[in-house]
C-alpha cells in the first residue's frame, strides 16, 4: 500500500473518476462563488468604508429583479448538481448481473469475507482486476460500514438485514478498507485491506487457498442442522416445502401474497418461520434464532442455491437480481 | 450630543437587588439571560477541554495520550456538551432572552416564570450530564445510534440520555415563550415588517424548537427504555429496527442545526445593518427566507442516511430537498453582501465577526452541497469532510455570530464597553485559527479518513498535525474574549445608550436597562433600520451619546 | 368581587393580552405533545406493518369491553370538564367545583381500570420486559405489541396523572374563588390539556383493542 502523503485518494474503481468529476465540479463552483462573495465583501468594505468619498447616492433597499436572479440561477445550478450526483449514485448502487457474489459478516471488530468459491478471509479481500464484485453484508451485532475510499463506495452493514455493496476494481494494488460507522471501542482498528490482483494472479491465489482449505470437505449445514429431514425428504413430501430449486422462485403464501424466495426470505424463514407460511402448509418449523449465527445463515443460503433443481418445478425466469433488497 | 463623560445609570436591572437569592428566583428576562450566559460558558469550556485532548491525540497516528475507550468518550462528551448545552441554547437563551422583549417594546416575555423554569431545567440537565461524565462517561457518540447505545455500550447512556431529554424541555419552553411574545406583545405600531430581522430569525428558530424537540425526546426515551427493559424497538435481536432510531433522531437533529444557525443569521443581519448604517438589502426576502429554511429544514433529514440502508428513491427525494434548503440561505448571504454596496462601513469588532461569518458560512454552506450530492456523499459520509462542514457552520458560523452579538450588545447588557483593540485582535486570531484547524479536514475527509478514529494510517498525519496546530491558535483566540470581557465589567469604559448608532427599541433605553425596560410603552412610527441619510458619514465616538431623531 | 381592580400581570398591558397569551401558549404546548405522541404512533404503524399476525394476536389479549368502558369514562370526563370550563366562565363556583371533582373521579376510575388491566396482564405473564429470556424469538412480534401497549398507554396514563393533579389544584383554587369569571382562563387551559389527552386515548383504543 502506498503510504505517501497525497492530496487526493487513488482512483482504483470504475466509478472513482466519475465521483471525482462531480467533486471537482463542486469544488470549482464553490471556489468561484466563495472568491466572488469574499471579493465583493472586501471590495465594498474598502470602497464604502465610513468616511470614504465614494458615491452613495442611489443605494437601494431592494431590487426584485436582482433578488429573483440570484434565487433562480443558484437553483438551476443545484439542479445540475442533483441530477449529475443522482446519475452517478445509481451506478454506485446497482451492481451488474455479472458481478461475482461475495458475502461478508461484520462484527465487533472484524470483517469476515467469503468468496463465491467458499474460502473465507478475515480483514483481507483479494479480488481480480476489472471484474465487478458484489458483496452481500450483514452484521452480527451493531451497525458497521464497509468503506473503501479508493473505490469511492461505502455501505452501512446492519444487524438483522442484508445490504449490498459493489465495485469494479480498475487498478492493481492494495487499498484501505475502513469501518465507517462508529461501533464501539475498537472502531478505529476495524480495518482491512483490499488486494486487487491481475486475473491470473487472482486465480493462482484462489487455487492455493482452495487446495489448503477444508471448505470442500466441510459437512453440509443443511444436514447437520437437520433441515433435510423435513425439507428434502424426497419420498415423503408434504411436511415442509422442498428446498430444491427454491432459490429465486416465486412462492405463494397462505394469505394469498406472492413473494420471491431470495436471501432475505430464506433468512427470515430460518429465524422467524411463522412470519410467512407457504400455502398448503402449517406452521410447524421451530425458530433457529440463537442457534445459528449470520455466517451460518449465509452458508445455508449458499447450500440452498447449489441444490440441484427439481425438474418438475417452475423455472427461475422470474427471480430478482441481487441488487434489490426487500425489507424483512 | 453631550460632551460630558458617560456614567453608569443609578438604577438598572443588575443592581436592583444584589442578593444571590434575587438572582435565583428572578423573573427578569435580562437576569435569566445572564444566568444562561454563565452556564453555557461553563459548558463551552468543558466541551473545549474534550476537544483539546482529542486534537492532541490526533497529532500522531497511534494512540499516545488516551486509550480507545477514553477517546470515544471524549468525542461523545464534546459533541453532546457543545450541541445540547452550548450551541442550541447560546444565541436564543442569552441574546434572545435579553433582546426579544426589548426589541418588541415589551417589559418581559409572555411567561417569565416559565422562562426561569427553562433555566432550571437546563441547569438540572447539565448537572445530570456532568455527573454522567464524572462517573465514567458515555461512548456512544452524540448520535446515540442503536443498537450500540441501546444494547451494547457499557457506559452511562441512561444518565446522559436523561440529561439531554430534560434539556429538550428547556428548549421547548423557550421557543414557546418567544412565539407567544412575538405575536402578542409587540409595541403599538410595531408591525411585522417593522420588526428587526433578529426577531424574524428567532421566531423561525422557535418554531423548530417547539415542533422538533419532542421527537428527539421520544427517540432518547425509547433508547433508555430499550436499555432498561429490553423492549424491542431498535435492536433487531429483540425484534426492532435500528433505522427507526435514525429516522426519529435525525427528524429533530437536522432541524436542530437550523435552531443553531437561524438565530446566528438574525445577529448577522443586525450587525451588518448597523455597521453599514443601512437597511439590509431585501429585508422581506431575508425575513421570509428564515421561514423557508425552518419549513424545508424539516423535510431533509434523510440526507444523513444515504448509505444507511434507506431506499435509493428516498435518497433522491432527500437529496433534492437538501439542495432546495440551500437556496434561502444563499439569499441571505447575497443580500448581506449587497447591503455593503453604497453603505458606510465601520470596522468595529462586531462587524469583523459578521464579515468573518459571511465568508465562513459561505464555505460551510457550499460544502453542504457536496454532502447533498448523492454520489459524493457516498464517499465522504462519516469522514472528516462532514466534520469540517459542520464545524464551518457551527463554529465559523454560529460561534462567530454569538461572539459578534455578545460584543455588540455587551454595552447594553453590562453598561460597559469592551476594549476595542484587544477585541479586534482576538476576532482575527479566531478567524485564522479556525481556518487552519478545519480546512485541512476537508482534504482528510476526501482522502478517506473516517470520523471517530483515534488511530489512523500514517499518510493522514500531516493534515492532522496542521489541524491540531490551528486548534491551538483557536483555543488561545477564545481565551482572550473571556478574559477581557470579564475585565471590562470592572474596568471597561461606561457605555452610552447607543454606542454604535443602531436602530431598534433596545437602543432607546439606558445601558444597562432598568428592570422593567421601558418607563412608558414605546410607540413605533418609523420603519425598521431607518438610518437617516446624514447618518451615513457620521463618525461614531465612543464617548458620545447618539440620539435617534 | 371587584374584578375590575384586578390588574393583569406586570408585563402585560391588558387582561385580553394576558388571556390570549395563555391560550396561545397552551395550544403551542399541545402541539409539542402532538409531535411526541406522533412519534409513538409512527413506531406503532411501522411495527404493525412488520408483524401483522402478531399484532392481531396481541389484540386478542386485550379486553375490549374494559377498553370500551374506559373510553366511555374518559369521554364523559371530557364532558364534565367542558361543563366545568363553562361554569367557571359563568362564575358559578359550586358548579365549577363539583364538575372539576367529577372529572377527577372519572379520570381516577379510568386509571383504576387501567391498573386492573395491567395487573391482569402481569398475572398472565404478558409483560415481556419483566422476563425477556422467557420470550422465544418467534414471539418477538407479540412482545413488541405488548411493549408498545404498555409504553403508549403508560405515557398516556402519566399524562392523566398530571391532569388529575392539575384538576386538584384547580379545585382548591375554585374554593378560594380565584378561577372564576375573568380568571377562568386557567380552567380553560387545563380543559384543553384534558381534551387532548382524551383524544390520544380515542386513537389508542382502536389501535390496541380493536386490532382484530
Amino acid at each position: 500500500m502506498n503510504n505517501d502523503f497525497r492530496w487526493m485518494p487513488e482512483q482504483a474503481s470504475s466509478i472513482s473518476s466519475e465521483v471525482d468529476a462531480v467533486y471537482y465540479f463542486l469544488v470549482i463552483v464553490s471556489a468561484v462563488l466563495t472568491v466572488l462573495i469574499a471579493g465583493l465583501i472586501v471590495y465594498f468594505a474598502i470602497k464604502y468604508r465610513r468616511g470614504s468619498p465614494a458615491d452613495r447616492s442611489t443605494g437601494t433597499t431592494h431590487f426584485y429583479a436582482i433578488e429573483l436572479t440570484w434565487i433562480i440561477l443558484p437553483f438551476l445550478l443545484t439542479l445540475v448538481m442533483f441530477f449529475w450526483g443522482a446519475h452517478v449514485y445509481l451506478k454506485q448502487t446497482r451492481p451488474p448481473a455479472s458481478a461475482m457474489q461475495f458475502q461478508c459478516v461484520a462484527k465487533q471488530w472484524m470483517w469476515k469475507i467469503q468468496h463465491p468459491q467458499g474460502n473465507a478471509e478475515i480483514n483481507e479481500l483479494h479480488v481480480p482486476l476489472d471484474q465487478p464484485i458484489a458483496i452481500r453484508m450483514i452484521s452480527e451485532d451493531v451497525i458497521h460500514s464497509f468503506y473503501v475510499p479508493a473505490f469511492r463506495v461505502k455501505q452501512d452493514v446492519l444487524p438483522g438485514r442484508y445490504t449490498t455493496i459493489w465495485f469494479q476494481p480498475t487498478k492493481v494494488g492494495s487499498y484501505h478498507l475502513f469501518c465507517a460507522e462508529y461501533c464501539g471501542a475498537k472502531h478505529a482498528e476495524m480495518r482491512g485491506t483490499v488486494h486487487v490482483l491481475e486475473p491470473s494472479q487472482y486465480q493462482e491465489w484462489l487455487n492455493q487457498k482452495l487446495a489448503t482449505s477444508s471448505t470442500s470437505a466441510a459437512p453440509s449445514l443443511l444436514s447437520e442442522l437437520r433441515c433435510t429431514s423435513c425439507h428434502l425428504n424426497g419420498d415423503r413430501p408434504g411436511r415442509a416445502p422442498s428446498l430444491a430449486g427454491l432459490f429465486g422462485r416465486r412462492v405463494v403464501l397462505n394469505n394469498g401474497q406472492t413473494v420471491i424466495a431470495d436471501e432475505t426470505y430464506i433468512r427470515e424463514s430460518i429465524l422467524r418461520p411463522a412470519a410467512k407460511i407457504v400455502t398448503g402448509y402449517t406452521p410447524l418449523m421451530p425458530s433457529f434464532e440463537g442457534q445459528v449465527n449470520e455466517e451460518q445463515i449465509l452458508q445455508l443460503i449458499r447450500e440452498i442455491k447449489q441444490l440441484p433443481r427439481d425438474v418438475t418445478a417452475p423455472s427461475k425466469e422470474d427471480s430478482m437480481s441481487d441488487a434489490e433488497e426487500s425489507n424483512p | 450630543m453631550s460632551d460630558t463623560p458617560v456614567t453608569l445609570p443609578e438604577h438598572h436591572y443588575l443592581n436592583a437587588d444584589y442578593r444571590l437569592s434575587s438572582w435565583l428566583v428572578t423573573r427578569d428576562h435580562k437576569r435569566i439571560a445572564i444566568l444562561y450566559l454563565i452556564s453555557i460558558t461553563f459548558f463551552f469550556v468543558i466541551g473545549g477541554i474534550a476537544a483539546t485532548i482529542v486534537r492532541l491525540e490526533l497529532m500522531t497516528a497511534k494512540a499516545d495520550w488516551v486509550e480507545s475507550e477514553t477517546y470515544n468518550k471524549l468525542f461523545t462528551i464534546h459533541g453532546i456538551t457543545m450541541i445540547f448545552f452550548f450551541l442550541i441554547p447560546s444565541i436564543p437563551t442569552v441574546l434572545g432572552n435579553f433582546l426579544v422583549p426589548m426589541m418588541l417594546g415589551a417589559r418581559d416575555l409572555a411567561f417569565p416564570r416559565l422562562n426561569l423554569l427553562s433555566w432550571y431545567l437546563f441547569a438540572t440537565a447539565g448537572i445530570l450530564t456532568m455527573w454522567a461524565i464524572l462517573a465514567g462517561g458515555v461512548d456512544t457518540g452524540w448520535t446515540f445510534y442503536t443498537p450500540y447505545s441501546s444494547t451494547y455500550s457499557n457506559s452511562y447512556v441512561m444518565a446522559t440520555a436523561l440529561g439531554v431529554f430534560v434539556s429538550g424541555f428547556s428548549s421547548i419552553l423557550t421557543g414557546l415563550n418567544f412565539i407567544v411574545t412575538t405575536h402578542l406583545m409587540r409595541a403599538p405600531g410595531l408591525t411585522w415588517f417593522r420588526l428587526p430581522l433578529f426577531i424574524w430569525s428567532m421566531y423561525a428558530a422557535s418554531l423548530i424548537m417547539v415542533l422538533g424537540t419532542p421527537v428527539v425526546a421520544l427517540a432518547i426515551l425509547l433508547v433508555g427504555l430499550e436499555r432498561m427493559f429490553g423492549i424491542g424497538i431498535f435492536d433487531p435481536a429483540l425484534g426492532g429496527d435500528p433505522l427507526l432510531f435514525q429516522h426519529l433522531f435525525w427528524f429533530y437533529s437536522h432541524p436542530a442545526v437550523y435552531i443553531m444557525v437561524l438565530p446566528a443569521f438574525g445577529v448577522i443581519s443586525e450587525l451588518v445593518a448597523c455597521f453599514s448604517s443601512r437597511r439590509p438589502f431585501g429585508y422581506a426576502f431575508i425575513g421570509f427566507s428564515s421561514f423557508a429554511i425552518a419549513i424545508i429544514g424539516f423535510l431533509v433529514w434523510g440526507h444523513h442516511m444515504f448509505v444507511s440502508g434507506q431506499s435509493v428513491y428516498a435518497g433522491m427525494v432527500f437529496s433534492m430537498l437538501s439542495f432546495l434548503v440551500a437556496i434561502p440561505s444563499s439569499i441571505k448571504v447575497f443580500n448581506w453582501t449587497a447591503t455593503l454596496y453604497k453603505a458606510s462601513i465601520s470596522y468595529r469588532t462586531p462587524m469583523l465577526y459578521a464579515l468573518g461569518f459571511i465568508g465562513l458560512f459561505t464555505i460551510g454552506g457550499l460544502t453542504g452541497l457536496f454532502l447533498a450530492t448523492l454520489a459524493v456523499d457516498v464517499h465522504v459520509h462519516d469522514t472528516y469532510f462532514v466534520v469540517a462542514h459542520f464545524h464551518y457552520i457551527m463554529v465559523g458560523g454560529t460561534v462567530m455570530a454569538y461572539l459578534g452579538g455578545i460584543h455588540f450588545w455587551w454595552p447594553k447588557m453590562t453598561g460597559r464597553m469592551y476594549p476595542e483593540s484587544w477585541a479586534r485582535f482576538s476576532a482575527i486570531l479566531i478567524f485564522v485559527g479556525f481556518n487552519l484547524t478545519f480546512f485541512p479536514q476537508f482534504l482528510l475527509g476526501y482522502l478517506g479518513m473516517p470520523r471517530r478514529y483515534h488511530v489512523y494510517p500514517e499518510e493522514f498525519q500531516v493534515l492532522n498535525v496542521m489541524s491540531s496546530a490551528g486548534a491551538s491558535i483557536l483555543a488561545v483566540g477564545y481565551v482572550f474574549p473571556v478574559t477581557y470581557l470579564i475585565w471590562s465589567l470592572r474596568y471597561g469604559e461606561p457605555a452610552p445608550a447607543n454606542p454604535f448608532g443602531h436602530t431598534g427599541l433596545e437602543w432607546t433605553t439606558q445601558s444597562p436597562p432598568k428592570t422593567h425596560n421601558f418607563d412608558t410603552v414605546p410607540i413605533v412610527e418609523r420603519e425598521a433600520y431607518d438610518f437617516l441619510p446624514e447618518d451615513t458619514d457620521r463618525k461614531i465616538d465612543e464617548e458620545q451619546e447618539v440620539e435617534l431623531v | 368581587m371587584s374584578d375590575a381592580a384586578v390588574l393583569p400581570a406586570h408585563h402585560f398591558e391588558t387582561h385580553e393580552q394576558q388571556r390570549l397569551a395563555g391560550e396561545v401558549g397552551m395550544w403551542l404546548f399541545l402541539v409539542t405533545e402532538f409531535m411526541f405522541f406522533g412519534g409513538l404512533f409512527l413506531a406503532y404503524f411501522i411495527y404493525r406493518n412488520w408483524y401483522p399476525v402478531e399484532f392481531v394476536e396481541g389484540g386478542h389479549t386485550m379486553d375490549s369491553v374494559l377498553g370500551a368502558i374506559n373510553t366511555g369514562v374518559l369521554l364523559t370526563s371530557s364532558l364534565t370538564m367542558a361543563l366545568a370550563v363553562h361554569a367557571a366562565e359563568q362564575s358559578e363556583r359550586r358548579r365549577t367545583l363539583w364538575l372539576l371533582i367529577a372529572t377527577m373521579v372519572f379520570g381516577t376510575i379510568f386509571l383504576g381500570v387501567k391498573a386492573y388491566e395491567y395487573h391482569h396482564k402481569y398475572e398472565e405473564g404478558l409483560m415481556p420486559f419483566l422476563a425477556p429470556e422467557v420470550w422465544q424469538p418467534d414471539r418477538r412480534g407479540l412482545a413488541t405489541f405488548l411493549h408498545l401497549y404498555f409504553l403508549m398507554t403508560g405515557v398516556h396514563a402519566f399524562h392523566m396523572v398530571i391532569g388529575i393533579g392539575a384538576l386538584a389544584i384547580l379545585a382548591r383554587w375554585t374554593t378560594q374563588g380565584v378561577t372564576l369569571g375573568p380568571r377562568s382562563l386557567v380552567v380553560h387551559n387545563v380543559g384543553l390539556y384534558w381534551h387532548f389527552v382524551d383524544l390520544v386515548w380515542v386513537f389508542l383504543f382502536p389501535f390496541f383493542y380493536l386490532v382484530a
